[in-house]
């Protein structure tokens, strides 16, 4: 198989003069989309502002399929969205073929992930609806729907209603109702996630060959995915997201040739590559790997900067550690997905959190567990609680101050909200509620404070039991 | 059974509004009752034309299709009401915390104390005529029925998928082709179990309203209330059991042929990914079906209508350009909506202090009077919903956990809580006179006939959702009888049994309107009551007592469901929850 562009282990590299490369060889008049530093952020009413995604550059060329990656919290979504005109840029501007989105007569399709058919339409009614809305006239609706029904495979199924499909089927409506339009760029939220592997491996390659063979009228494809093997196998262009506000971290031309092979050195170092990317938040992807900090993470205390927790659990991380120290204490973060079967949003959280705690570190894409980890993953259940607690304690913001508050007073109780409050500074309303979960799910694990539920208040666990804890310390 | 969209006349809405919205709908209360009363009081002197009642069983069927008229009528209006009402308040954003709070207070406060003044009005508007109180009763109907419809609405429009919505934006879906295609499918099932909930309060209302005394007024109309009541005071017991069996065919064939396919056919609009085994099923559904004329005529006759609009439509502005969902910061105000704004509170307040102002004339003893009767109502609403759990708790639990029973009984249930309780009243009150017994007893037996059927099928669904396998936990361990009521079986049905008290309390507080006073021939009977006074002021033509009797019963209830049921439903919602 060739691989002209990258060889020799030069993923980097290539990828990152490909980079380079797509501004300057895609001029700005070409783009059918282009989106001029927008941004999304929303408004606190105490003057600060919670910033989604912060001020970005990106067009939709024609003849391309992009891949936009990122984990989860990075803004993906509202990127599809402010680029569809679904969603209002906070700031910036979205152009359709020069001509603000607002404005223009924009042909695009989305692909959602929960499919959004409506249930109460039958297949031909749910791929004739957009026909409808444009005003079509009733035969040459049906002909285009059935024409598009046959195009993905669903000849037969016409007045089916969607909840007798499987989900692969559901999808292909979705495809159908997507590409009856006709539309100039096919945006794709996820359009795989919600299925089963091999009913998406089988969709994304006849995707491939409708795209391919050009039997739809699409110019561009804009998709959105979590999957990084995904974006590999599809994708003309990659763009990875970075979080917390979102941003671009790196965005570059993949030079595989189509069919992809997965097994194929080019494959997996690009891949390799994204991982790389992706676990390394702090790090510029351009640079040199040598220049960067020494801990994972600097707490801003002067800010009084609470860190976004990783959504994970003290039983995933602990599961994480025990498989970590199985291979020799030291692995490829890609590896230990596949071998877990795990995507890289279920994964990267457990990372995160592990990294926070301080039990392992990441470096070149590979998780070293740290020598706390190792007495972690050794211990029984009580020591293992005991070293989640001082380690949770020390990296955690939050937990440390929930702990500090109830040590504080007199009744050793402190309602929850005063920390919803705090957090309300920082992040949006659901993500302060899941911020709360996740900490009040490590405190409980590590007995930092018991939460009473149907109150909403943390309580400082009784000294006694405190006592008995450590006693029965592990060898 | 599926009841998660429950018998609840009222439904909780979580309270995001500030205090001041509640202090502003109620001024509008005031403004709107000066305003009614204003009216009325023009009236007040005037002949109106008394319809004389026959009991001949001949004239039943035709009694009985002028009530059956009259509430198609209130539930037409009631529905197009809700739609409205639901629709502007879910995206107008500005009105939005208005309406809701109007909804949440309206859906609770008894709206038969409202009957005198309403009809007062409406004869007003049209005097001289039947036409007059006919109008009156359908509103009043109306008020009762629409509120739920239109909450149920609104939290159907708010909590419609997102990528549903943005699925109809992205293809520029007209504001037409949204409400037929995504909005009106996706509340379906909603607006159907409440129009049930609805029409069965209706009857209730409506067979009362019929025969209505004020003083030595006697405002009737010909229907099967106003029959049932002649043939209970001529003492023709044939026509009393033609007349009430005629309200129990009606509600049975409205359950049979209308509730049943509408359940049925609802199902295809369940927002599910698989199809669930479990449906209602309804033969007459099935019949309409095949028939080729029904399943090819309706569609047929739509696209003639349709397709001109779809074609004019698609070349506005809204079906080409993709709509954000987030619309930005709302324009600025013009002047022209300021003066507006100003106008209105400026009437409304004015309305609000003349009807307070009207209050100047209640004397100390009247309040007392009032206070009393406030106590006593509320006693007795209170006596009524715990005889009520006491005795449906057992017995809705005995039959829940017997599936085979609660399959047979279960829908029996559903039937005799739409049986309005209305119709055996009289029936009752001749019986109390008979014995020598007091109408304060009367009135809480009309309470119980109202309400202990909303609790008796809520409990019956609260037992039967018990997992099969925490019961055989229980057997496994050996949990004594107490064990097993307090730590599986009360638990297990705590929510469904609020569900049932919540509805009851409402049904309890409208009854008592009606119950505690009410004339037998030319007996006067009545108890202390707030119900009572609300009659007997209407009677004298004291609209300050009728004023500040209703302000009474609002704020009991409204505070009676902020304060209890509405913590209690929290509760339910959030520890008693069984998960699947």
């Amino acid at each position: 198989m060739q691989e002209p562009a990258i060889q020799n282990g030069a993923a980097d590299r290539a990828a990152t003069e490909a980079a380079g490369a797509v501004s300057a060889q895609n001029p700005v008049a070409e783009a059918i989309i282009r989106a001029e530093g927008i941004e999304k952020y929303y408004a606190q009413p105490s003057e600060n502002r919670i910033q989604v995604i912060s001020a970005t550059d990106l067009s939709i060329v024609p003849g391309e399929i992009l891949a936009l990656l990122g984990p989860s919290g990075s803004g993906k979504s509202t990127m599809l969205r402010m680029l569809t005109g679904l969603s209002r840029p906070s700031a910036g501007q979205v152009y359709w073929h020069g001509k603000p989105i607002a404005e223009a007569e924009i042909n695009v399709s989305i692909v959602f992930q929960s499919f959004a058919l409506f249930p109460w339409l039958t297949v031909l009614q749910n791929v004739e609806a957009p026909l409808q809305a444009r005003g079509v006239e009733p035969e040459e609706r049906r002909t285009r729907s059935m024409k598009m029904i046959d195009t993905v495979g669903l000849d037969g199924f016409e007045g089916a209603y969607p909840k007798e499909l499987s989900g692969g089927m559901r999808q292909r409506v979705g495809f159908a109702r997507a590409l009856v339009v006709e539309p100039e760029v096919l945006f794709m939220d996820e359009p795989f996630s919600a299925l089963d592997v091999l009913t998406a491996e089988n969709l994304r390659s006849e995707l491939l060959e409708l795209w391919s063979k050009k039997t739809m009228p699409t110019k561009a494809v804009f998709l959105v995915t979590h999957n990084i093997e995904e974006a590999v196998l599809l994708a003309d262009r990659i763009v990875v997201l970075g979080r917390n506000p979102g941003h671009i971290r790196t965005d570059f031309r993949v030079q595989l040739p189509q069919p992809r092979e997965r097994k194929s050195e080019g494959f997996t170092q690009l891949v390799d590559y994204i991982y790389k990317v992706l676990t390394r938040p702090d790090v510029s992807p351009d640079e040199a790997p040598d220049h960067q900090h020494p801990t994972p993470r600097v707490r801003d205390q002067r800010q009084m900067k609470y860190q976004m927790l990783p959504h994970a659990r003290p039983g995933g991380v602990a599961g994480l550690l025990e498989l970590l120290l199985d291979k020799g204490g030291r692995d490829d973060i890609y590896r230990l997905a596949e071998d877990l079967a795990f995507e890289i949003d279920d994964l990267l959280p457990i990372v995160d959190a592990a990294q926070v705690l301080g039990f392992l570190t990441v470096e070149e894409g590979d998780a070293a567990i740290t020598p706390t980890g190792t007495e972690f993953a050794n211990s029984e259940i009580l020591r293992q609680k005991e070293l989640f607690r001082d380690a949770a304690v020390k990296g955690v913001l939050l937990l440390r101050q929930i702990r500090r508050a109830l040590e504080t007073k007199s009744d050793h109780t402190v309602p929850e909200e005063f920390f919803l409050d705090l957090l309300d500074e920082q992040f949006s309303e659901e993500e302060t509620q899941k911020q709360m979960e996740t900490a009040i799910a490590w405190g409980r694990y590590a007995e930092i404070f018991d939460f009473d539920a149907g109150r909403r208040r943390f309580v400082l666990p009784d000294a006694q039991e405190e006592a008995v804890a450590p006693a029965e310390e592990a060898p | 059974m599926k009841l998660q969209y429950g018998f609840a006349r009222s439904l909780v809405p979580a309270r995001t509004w500030p205090f001041f919205i509640d202090v502003g709908v109620a001024a509008c209360g005031l403004a709107v009752f000066f305003t009614i009363v204003k009216t009325g009081v023009y009236w007040l002197g005037k002949p109106v034309p008394v319809v004389p009642i026959s009991s001949s069983i001949r004239v039943l069927p035709l009694y009985a299709s002028y009530s059956i008229v009259r509430m198609v009528l209130a539930y037409m209006l009631s529905l197009v009401f809700a739609v409205t009402y639901g629709y502007i308040a879910a995206y107008n954003a500005r009105l939005e915390p208005w309406m809701v709070a109007v909804l949440d207070i309206l859906q609770s406060i008894p709206v038969l104390s409202f009957l005198p003044p309403v009809v007062l009005a409406m004869v007003s508007l049209i005097p001289g005529h039947q036409l007059g109180i006919e109008m009156g009763v359908i509103f009043l109907i109306f008020t009762g029925q629409v509120w739920n419809l239109a909450f149920s609405f609104y939290t159907s429009l708010k909590t419609i998928p997102r990528e549903m919505v943005e699925a109809s934006r992205i293809y520029r879906y007209s504001a037409w082709q949204r409400f037929w295609q995504l909005e009106l499918p996706f509340s379906t099932i909603g607006l159907v179990w409440n129009s049930i909930v609805s029409v069965a309060g209706g009857w209730f209302a409506l067979i009362f309203c019929e025969t209505f005394t004020m003083g030595n007024r006697n405002f009737q109309l010909p229907g099967l209330g106003s029959y049932i009541q002649e043939a209970t005071y001529s003492g023709d017991v044939r026509a009393l059991v033609a007349g009430i069996g005629a309200v129990v065919l009606i509600v049975v064939a409205t359950d049979q042929l209308v509730w049943r396919p509408l359940i049925a056919w609802s199902d295809k609009f369940k927002f599910e990914q698989v199809e669930s085994a479990d449906r209602v099923k309804s033969p007459i559904l099935e019949l309409l079906r095949k028939s080729t004329l029904f399943s090819t005529v309706p569609g047929r006759l739509a696209g003639q209508i349709e397709e001109p609009i779809y074609r004019r439509l698609s070349r506005t502005r809204e079906c080409r350009v993709v709509q954000p969902l987030d619309a930005g910061r709302p324009a600025k105000n013009s002047p022209g909506y300021w003066a507006l704004i100003a106008a209105v509170t400026v009437a409304v307040v004015w309305a609000a202090a003349q009807a307070i102002y009207m209050l100047s004339s209640i004397t100390w003893p009247d309040l007392k009077l009032l206070l009393e009767g406030a106590a006593a109502t509320f006693l007795r609403v209170n006596a009524a919903l715990l005889i009520s759990a006491a005795w449906t708790v057992p017995v809705g639990v005995a039959i829940g956990l017997n599936p085979r029973l609660a399959r047979v009984v279960q829908p029996l249930a559903q039937i005799l809580a739409s049986v309005p309780a209305t119709a055996f009243f009289p029936v009752l009150l001749i019986a109390l006179v008979r014995l020598g017994g007091g109408l304060g007893i009367g009135s809480i037996a009309l309470m119980l006939l109202g309400t202990q059927w909303y609790i008796l099928f809520n409990v019956i669904a609260g037992a039967m959702s018990i997992p099969s396998d925490l019961r055989e936990v229980a057997s496994l361990y050996r949990f004594t009888r107490w064990q097993r009521w307090t730590r599986l079986i009360l638990p297990g049905i705590f929510p469904y049994l609020i569900t049932g008290m919540v509805t009851a309390s409402g049904g309890a507080w409208n009854a008592s309107v009606m119950a505690e006073y009410s004339h037998v021939k030319d007996r006067t009977l009545e108890v202390i009551g707030l119900g009572a006074q609300i009659d007997a002021a209407t009677d004298s033509g004291r609209f300050s007592m009728l004023l500040l009797a209703t302000i009474f019963i609002s704020l009991m209830v409204v505070t009676m469901n902020r304060l209890v049921w509405r913590r209690l439903y929290r509760l339910a919602e959030t520890r008693f929850k069984l998960e699947g």
